[in-house]
């Protein structure tokens, strides 16, 4: 049994069909899979890829910056103020971003601005499938 | 002196011509632009219904948030506006509507003791409050006729560091409600302090869904939530808003277009009716010339008008 997806962001619908599996990441409670059945659920994301697999068997990928899961009867809605699809991730904008937040993260370690700039940069260059040797998290 | 008025008139109906051909250029372009901000919006739509749905779930499942988003003040005392027009003119009353709305609601305010902050959202409305000295707080423009997302953020930032710091108790947004195709209003609503969520969730479908479970936990969720909801509540505004520029555009533009077709048939009447005087009187003067040589001479043979004319070199092409 499939359940009914979508994958809205503010300017578009990204995805939108029938689904076996959604796979995010909430903030506080680690990497999450809902599967048909799942509990109503309205869970904050955390910079992560979200992977959606399709009826066919499929998996769409995103690059996701922020945003919200919620569950409710057979249908998964994830909210995103920023995603990109991983097949339009620009790779080499993604490693310079990730260079200059490093760069960042060395000067000043705290700064939540940084820490965000450095996440969304590794999440970009795991979801377009380039593997980032720094396992900060 | 004989056909220099209709020079004039030939001259007049050629640059009344060219106006028209870049009127109705201008009114195709908005027709198309119109049907792509409408696309727009339309697609904009399931996000900001989502999150709706999404807060009215929360409120269902019994989540209560102080958040600073809804903090009401008993005694308001500045207001901030966001007022979004257009960049250009050239749009029938679109602008002229929303300065007037937004200048009445700021000078009500005053009249009432309270002090205002302007978000200028489009260059027109920048210029207009700066040429009548008024205050303005920050200006944005270049993307009124196709907004992004990130325009409504940059906007939604000032908003919000504003309210948050206490600054404005409460924030006006002013803007035109795209209503139809042949419709548009400028409208005040209500931005900050967002109604209580109480309020928001009535539906009775929210409740039925209760017994959800919440990640991080019901006001952790909120706390992001709230921000997004200001977020994609200002873009919708700034898409509607560009819909309705870009009709009104149309409208203006399908007038004039129909004002200069019928400038050019008044003056092409009045250029002919000049030829035609222009020619009169030409074959006036001959004939009174070839009258008056006939009586001069006493000859009884009467002069041979088309002889004359074309002894003057008058064609009569």
């Amino acid at each position: 049994m499939t359940m009914q997806i979508e994958f809205v962001s503010p300017e578009d619908v990204l995805y939108s069909g029938e689904g076996d599996q959604v796979v995010a990441r909430t903030r506080g409670g680690g990497e999450i899979a809902f599967l048909t059945g799942h509990e109503p659920f309205i869970g904050s994301l955390v910079p992560c890829e979200v992977r959606v697999t399709e009826a066919s068997g499929s998996v769409a990928r995103f690059a996701v910056r922020g945003g919200f899961v919620s569950v409710a009867g057979p249908r998964v809605t994830v909210l995103s103020d920023y995603a990109i699809p991983a097949t339009d991730i620009d790779v080499a904008a993604a490693r310079s971003d990730l260079t200059a937040a490093q760069a960042a993260e060395q000067a000043d370690p705290n700064d939540p601005e940084v820490r965000m700039a450095l996440q969304w940069a590794e999440v970009r260059l795991a979801a377009a499938g380039e593997g980032v040797d720094t396992a900060t998290h | 002196m004989p056909g220099g008025a209709e020079r004039v008139l030939r001259r007049r109906i050629g640059s009344v011509k060219n106006t028209k051909k870049i009127t109705r250029a201008m009114e195709l372009i908005a027709a198309t632009r119109v049907a792509r901000a409408q696309q727009r919006a339309k697609a904009a739509r399931p996000y900001s219904e989502q999150l709706t749905s999404v807060i009215e779930n929360l409120a269902a499942g019994g989540a209560e948030v102080d958040h600073p988003l809804l903090r009401q003040v008993e005694k308001v005392e500045t207001v901030a506006f966001v007022i979004c027009a257009g960049d250009r003119g050239l749009a029938g009353p679109y602008n002229a509507q929303v300065l007037r709305t937004a200048e009445r609601e700021i000078q009500a305010l005053r009249a009432e003791g309270g002090d205002y902050r302007i978000l200028a959202v489009g260059r027109k409305v920048h210029d207009y409050f700066a040429f009548r000295n008024y205050r303005i707080d920050s200006d944005y423009a270049g993307f009124t006729d196709n907004p992004t997302f990130d325009d409504a953020v940059a906007i939604a930032h000032r908003v919000r560091e504003l309210f948050d710091s206490g600054d404005v108790d409460q924030v006006e947004l002013i803007y035109t409600e795209f209503v139809s195709l042949g419709t548009q209003r400028a409208v005040v609503r209500r931005f900050l302090p967002l109604e209580p969520i109480s309020v928001v969730s009535g539906s009775g479908d929210a409740a039925a869904l209760a017994g959800f479970s919440f990640e991080p936990s019901a006001e952790g969720v909120l706390q992001d939530l709230l921000p997004r909801y200001v977020e994609a509540r200002l873009f919708t505004a700034l898409l509607d808003a560009a819909a309705s520029e870009h009709a009104n555009r149309q409208r203006a533009m399908k007038a004039a277009t129909d004002n200069a077709e019928e400038l050019i048939v008044k003056l092409s009447r009045a250029m002919n009716r000049a030829r035609q005087e222009a020619i009169t009187t030409e074959i006036m003067e001959i004939v009174g010339g070839a009258e008056a040589l006939g009586a001069d001479s006493g000859s009884s043979e009467e002069p041979n008008l088309e002889e004359m004319l074309l002894a003057t070199g008058w064609s009569a092409t």
